[in-house]
């Protein structure tokens, strides 16, 4: 069969393409003038963000166009202590969303559901993403997706609310940009490292309105967690999308998900999911080469995803910035961070640990803080958490034994959420306290009112939380 | 949604690049109302939060250093900002906290684009401009307090006392939508047949495609 843009409009090109633009064409329903598409939205998730947009499609009296389109469960606002109940101001958010899916019929993964967790773990895990989708998410790091060749992005609540009520979303088709990643991974140098220095080469609008393609040798020594903290992260840099092309690795993954196509199905599926990569020849409209080396462990040490250095670097000076406004956010960040120009990052103590979020919550992230952990106890002056990012993740972890592990070191071991991550109504860094956190922002207030957040990989987090500051995490393997 | 044809207003500068939603909005605000869930969908009452970490000491109280609180710039419709404006979380409440406090366009050498969309679908102009004119911008209504912009969707021109008048793109889609106050969703509701037939057609062809519970 053909697996071309037979249901599109426009005839087939055939000149060579990029992957976005082949998911792209074959879901314009319609072009407007300026180029502005219908786009055919396959499926969205959503969580407590959404409530905004039934409320909004019940003030107009609208109906929900494909209920079975869409997957909800909460994960922003839901408090993660084990036995702890959820406070009434959760409780508020939890029963809306259930009571606006019900209403609607949508399918609701309960808090108890051992399936439920963060929807960007949620999704790959299992096999609601899939490679040649468009999905949505009223969230920025729907970008996620991407790393199993959806064509996934957040979206505002109104967006979603126009989703929800016709199955399509209107844009524009954007620039194309390939990151091509050269370099040697070794761990416990892991993907976070990776994405955390793009950023710091490209910058936080490094890669603002472009379809973004991870490619190359790194990507390939990548599994598919490491594939999803790149794209994750992607947003970090303004990509409205981020994509790699699938591949055995992807294949294998989603084999084994509950919700992948089945018997004849998976077969047609994957042969046309072989088709899903750019071809020789297509053009990108920016295309830039990265070569990270032997790359060393990443810590952020300001308050934008792009202030960023190597383990065994210094906090840089503003009057070595690239411009003067910079130079200006370089001096707000170090403010507020409360650090000094050319202090040793290996000098930064750290208050807190957060190992979670939709980054770096995922069985292999927590096998990797474990391995820095085993045998070892946090320092006196620290707290540290440890999040997994679905039920099912916690499960498999304990299973293992790694809660063990972690427990006797001296963290606190959670059920499922995006918890740290921001300063939502449970977890909250304190004013002036500093935090190596696993998440994906180290913005101003990010994870509490006054809090100040280096952003690392999970085994990074883990030694922090051992040193009781920051540390070389190769040197304690 | 408010048509946006025409606007003459002052002007407030807020100089920093990248200032992201979580600036704009910050999700511990959340935690301050009764009720949540109101706080998300009572889109009126959004203006408290607007830059409230910003705006505000940890104690309540004004910072008077903060442009917004100044006068004459608190009773600006426009913002003149750095570039990457809107970056971070895709929390519309941001853009829903913005109008609240009055504004009606921001100029900025460029958008995150979630928050660039989400201010169209609300009515907030956000207007593009190169480098050098924002710095120019910037530099009159900080120099002379209470400037009056004429920001025009019509033309797309801003027009800047003693300065000139600067034209700015913006999509045609995006500009009929604001100009006349648009509800998208009834707009593409009238193309219901084509998404029928689309679909249909789709998963004919995409039989895996269909989504599953299990």
């Amino acid at each position: 069969m053909s697996t071309k843009t037979a249901v599109t409009r426009k005839p087939v090109a055939a000149e060579p393409k990029t992957l976005y633009r082949k998911i792209w064409d074959s879901h314009v329903i319609d072009e407007l003038e300026d180029g502005t598409c219908l786009l055919y939205v396959d499926r969205q998730l959503i969580y407590e963000g959404a409530i905004p947009a039934f409320a909004g499609l019940k003030a107009a009296n609208r109906a929900v166009r494909r209920p079975a389109a869409t997957v909800a469960m909460a994960d922003h606002m839901v408090g993660t202590w084990i036995g702890t109940p959820q406070s009434d101001a959760v409780n508020n958010f939890v029963d809306t969303l259930s009571d606006n899916c019900a209403d609607a019929g949508i399918e609701y993964l309960g808090l108890d559901d051992e399936r439920r967790g963060i929807v960007h773990v949620v999704g790959p895990e299992q096999g609601i993403t899939q490679p040649g989708l468009v999905m949505v998410c009223p969230d920025s790091h729907t970008s996620s997706h991407g790393a199993l060749g959806a064509l996934a992005f957040g979206v505002g609540a109104s967006q979603l609310e126009h989703v929800l009520a016709t199955q399509t979303i209107l844009q524009r088709p954007v620039p194309t940009m390939r990151l091509l990643l050269r370099g040697q991974l070794s761990a416990p140098v892991a993907a976070k490292d990776v994405i955390l220095a793009v950023i710091g080469r490209i910058g936080v609008d490094g890669a603002t309105g472009h379809a973004l393609e991870f490619a190359g040798p790194i990507i390939d020594q990548l599994d598919i967690p490491g594939r999803l903290t790149l794209c994750n992260m992607a947003i970090e840099a303004g990509a409205r999308y981020a994509t790699i092309a699938p591949d055995d690795v992807t294949f294998d993954w989603l084999r084994t998900a509950p919700r992948s196509p089945r018997g004849a199905d998976w077969d047609r599926a994957e042969a046309f999911w072989r088709t899903l990569r750019t071809d020789d020849g297509a053009v990108f409209d920016r295309d830039i080469t990265i070569d990270l080396g032997d790359l060393s462990p990443q810590v952020s040490w300001g308050t934008a995803p792009d202030m960023v250095v190597g383990i065994d670097d210094r906090v840089p000076d503003p009057d070595s910035a690239p411009d003067a406004d910079k130079a200006a956010a370089w001096r707000r960040a170090l403010d507020y961070m409360d650090l000094r120009p050319g202090t040793a990052i290996t000098d930064i103590a750290v208050d807190r640990v957060f190992i979670g979020s939709c980054t770096n919550s995922r069985l292999e992230d927590l096998r990797a803080a474990a391995d820095v952990v085993r045998g070892r106890t946090i320092a006196d002056h620290v707290t540290a958490i440890v999040v997994p990012g679905s039920g099912l993740v916690k499960k498999a972890a304990e299973a293992e034994g790694l809660d063990t592990i972690f427990l006797e070191a001296g963290f606190e071991w959670r059920s499922p959420g995006c918890s740290m991550c921001f300063a939502n109504p449970n977890e909250v860094v304190g004013p002036q306290q500093r935090c190596a956190s696993t998440s994906n922002r180290n913005f101003e207030n990010r994870q509490g009112p006054g809090a100040r957040t280096h952003l690392v990989s999970p085994a990074m987090a883990a030694a922090a939380g051992i040193a009781g500051r920051f540390v070389d995490v190769r040197e304690m393997h | 949604m408010q048509p946006f044809i025409t606007l003459t207003a002052i002007a407030a500068p807020l100089p920093w690049g990248d200032v992201n939603t979580d600036d704009i909005f910050p999700a511990a605000a959340l935690k301050k109302s009764g009720s949540g869930t109101a706080m998300m969908t009572d889109r009126k009452a959004m203006g408290a939060n607007a830059f409230r970490q910003h705006r505000f000491h940890p104690d309540g109280t004004p910072n008077p250093d903060f442009p917004l609180n100044q006068s004459p710039y608190d009773r600006s419709q426009i913002l003149v900002t750095g570039r990457n404006f809107g970056c971070g979380s895709s929390r519309e409440m941001a853009v829903w906290a913005l109008v609240g406090i009055g504004l009606r366009c921001i100029i900025a050498p460029s958008f995150a684009d979630i928050f660039y969309s989400n201010c169209v679908t609300n009515g907030l102009l956000p207007v593009t401009l190169p480098d050098d004119q924002v710095s120019l911008v910037m530099s009159v209504i900080t120099g002379q307090p209470g400037t009056e912009l004429v920001v025009d969707l019509d033309t797309q021109t801003v027009t800047c006392p003693g300065k000139g008048q600067f034209e700015f793109t913006i999509g045609s889609y995006h500009r009929h939508l604001l100009r006349h106050g648009l509800d998208e969703i009834g707009a593409t509701l009238q193309r219901v047949e084509a998404i029928d037939n689309y679909e249909a057609r789709y998963f004919e062809e995409r039989p895996w495609a269909l989504p599953t519970t299990r």
